[in-house]
């Protein structure tokens, strides 16, 4: 028990709405041990930051129990919360009229950190972002993406033994995730700490974590390493097409569409038992009018381990 | 211990915020010093045309504390009130939930920080009003007239405390309600003139606002001899009654935010359902 960072137990949590009562976690047990980067991968409404918020004291369970640390988070909150830190890629929390400094000072005190440790970290952590020529600029002038790591900041400077990241990277550019996905990933090995990540995106939680957990409408469908998932689709083959834009298209195959509005295009991803059954595919695109761009078979991802578990695409 | 350190600079982060941030906003300066003096001057030149000369400076002198006051009002209504709704909005409320320190820590900061930005602009007002309108304030006990001045702002800033869960709760309603309490607060209050004109029992319903007794405690200590036959109550009794009025509004707020808070977690939402 001591060594787990993340224990949950027949985790459910349902919600009051007009329509009735929401599932948003369905008896979640999960086990994340200390020192691990684990990552959520879901789509949009899954659960995941629900879960997320009960883990961090937010939230209460409707049943089931939570851990953290060994500390239960409904009856040891106080325990937890020294302990955690959180930041949401698409929070936009701070004063507008503080410094990007003074700004992060602001929320260390809450965990009454020292003033001149404080300070330090800030620095040091400014300096690790590229954030440094933006220290003494108010907040309320400075770009979605510095915000973006202005937070991470935020949640750094607490020093958590683990840290909370909903969608950190959301609506970042290459360069910007892949600063802060290293700089995380090199934080976490180097200190220890644990990290629990959610994200939609396949490639981030392949490349940054140790184990994923896949969840579909408050589910855990799988959880393990990416390479141990991807062996659930090594057997298949995997065809990516490039097509005109289409509405919708009926296919007793498992694929997932990514629709690209800009360039008036479809991508398919088809997660196929053998491949004889491309030609069927392409005639039958045809016969919709659908138009042939591109095709190349490809290797199987965690996108296909999501299509293989739920049958259709992480983003529809 | 530690828990205490980490509240203390909980509360002095959050004031720092509300100091800092007044000073770099400079229209908060037009707001809380021209506006009221605007208003004070109106009375002083209605006061001036129709009250007999002996009374004037008594009249006077309440209008220019009334004016500095109003401050303080402005402060609690649109600074203390409304700031959760703000602090949410912003998407600092669940940051400040989450953080291991009691939510009070965080509604006495902004009390403190508010406290001490606005009395500076109290200060002027007084200064600037006496200047301009030719006031002059007898100062006849600093020990009392100082106890009146702490117990009031204590008062009104545990009203305030309660106001900021409370507009939280009510959702959107928060805005209105603070613009509908504005106005016959100012009345209320005795802002610009002695409440007692009003009727004894109004005088006395009013005095749940902090503000009334505190106005006319000071009225009272500083506007010379005609100011005290228009008093209330007897200064000691007003100053002790602001003191139960501190226990209780600062007790009502502790209560209000932790529903508040366990409303969020069990419900996950922060207003009422019925709002
Ligand atoms: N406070 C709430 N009140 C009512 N319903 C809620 C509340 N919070 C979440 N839900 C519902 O619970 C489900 C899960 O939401 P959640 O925010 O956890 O999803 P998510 O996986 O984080 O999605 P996204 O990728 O869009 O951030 C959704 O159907 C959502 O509408
Ligand atoms: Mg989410």
């Amino acid at each position: 028990m001591q060594s787990l960072a993340i224990e949950t137990r027949a985790l459910v949590r349902t919600f009051k709405t007009e329509k009735g009562h929401i599932t948003a976690l369905d008896n979640v047990n999960l086990k994340v041990k200390q020192g691990e980067l684990f990552g959520l991968l879901g789509p949009n409404g899954s659960g995941k930051t629900t879960l997320i918020k009960i883990l961090c004291t937010l939230l209460y369970p409707t049943s089931g129990e939570a851990y953290v640390s060994g500390y239960d988070v409904v009856k040891e909150s106080n325990k937890v919360r020294e302990i955690v830190n959180m930041v949401s890629g698409e929070e936009s929390s701070g004063y507008g009229i503080l410094t990007v400094r003074e700004n992060i000072w602001l929320f260390s005190q809450l965990y009454g950190i020292p003033d001149k440790v404080a300070w330090e970290r800030i620095d040091e952590l400014l300096k690790l972002m590229g954030l440094e020529e933006r220290a003494d600029t108010r907040v309320h002038k400075i770009s979605t993406g510095e915000r973006q790591k202005m937070n991470l900041c935020r949640g750094l400077v607490t020093d958590p033994q683990i840290l909370f990241l909903d969608e950190p990277t959301v609506g970042l550019d290459v360069n910007a995730s892949r600063t802060i996905r290293e700089y995380v990933k090199k934080w976490v090995r180097e200190n220890g700490r644990t990290l629990f990540l959610t994200t939609h995106n396949m490639m981030e939680a392949e490349e940054m974590c140790d184990r994923v957990a896949i969840i579909d409408r408050g589910r855990i469908l799988a959880c393990d390493s990416p390479s141990n998932l991807k062996k659930l689709v090594s057997k298949e083959v995997v065809l990516e097409l490039e097509t005109s834009l289409f509405d919708g298209i009926d296919l007793p195959y498992k694929f997932s569409i990514e629709k690209n509005l800009a360039k008036n295009t479809a991508k398919m991803r088809f997660l196929l038992e053998d491949e004889s059954v491309i030609p069927k595919i392409i005639s039958k695109l045809t016969e919709n009018s659908i138009k042939l761009i591109s095709l190349k078979k490809s290797e199987p991802s965690l996108e296909d381990v999501f299509i293989q578990l739920v049958g259709r695409g992480l983003h529809e | 211990m530690n828990n205490l350190r980490r509240n203390l600079k909980a509360v002095y982060a959050r004031a720092y915020v509300r100091i800092v941030g007044m000073n770099r906003e400079p229209s908060w300066v037009v707001f809380t010093i021209f506006l009221p003096l605007l208003s004070v001057a109106a009375f002083v030149y209605v006061y001036k045309a129709t009250a007999p000369p002996e009374i004037i400076n008594s009249l006077l002198a309440r209008v220019i504390i009334g004016g500095a006051m109003l401050a303080f009002w402005m402060n609690v209504l649109w600074g203390m009130g409304n700031n959760f709704y703000y602090e949410k909005e912003l998407g600092n409320l669940d940051l400040y939930l989450m953080a291991p320190i009691s939510k009070t820590s965080i509604l006495l900061g902004m009390a403190l920080g508010g406290m001490f930005s606005t009395t500076i602009r109290a200060i002027a007002t007084i200064l600037l009003g006496a200047v301009l309108f030719n006031v002059s304030f007898t100062l006849e006990s600093p020990l009392s007239l100082g106890l009146v001045f702490l117990m009031t702002l204590t008062s009104l800033y545990g009203l305030g405390m309660l106001f900021a869960s409370l507009f939280l709760m009510y959702g959107r309603g928060a805005w209105h309600t603070a613009n509908l309490m504005q106005e016959p607060i100012f009345i209320l209050s005795g802002f610009y003139f002695p409440i007692k004109f009003l009727g004894f029992f109004i005088a006395l319903l009013a005095s749940f606002i902090p503000l009334t007794l505190g106005i006319d405690a000071m009225n009272q200590l500083l506007g010379g001899s005609f100011a005290k036959k228009w008093s209330l109550l007897p200064v000691n009794l007003e100053i002790l009654i602001l003191t139960g009025l501190t226990a209780v509004f600062f007790a009502l707020a502790v209560k209000a935010l932790n529903f508040m808070e366990t409303m969020s977690k069990k419900e996950g939402r922060l207003t009422l359902r019925y709002m």
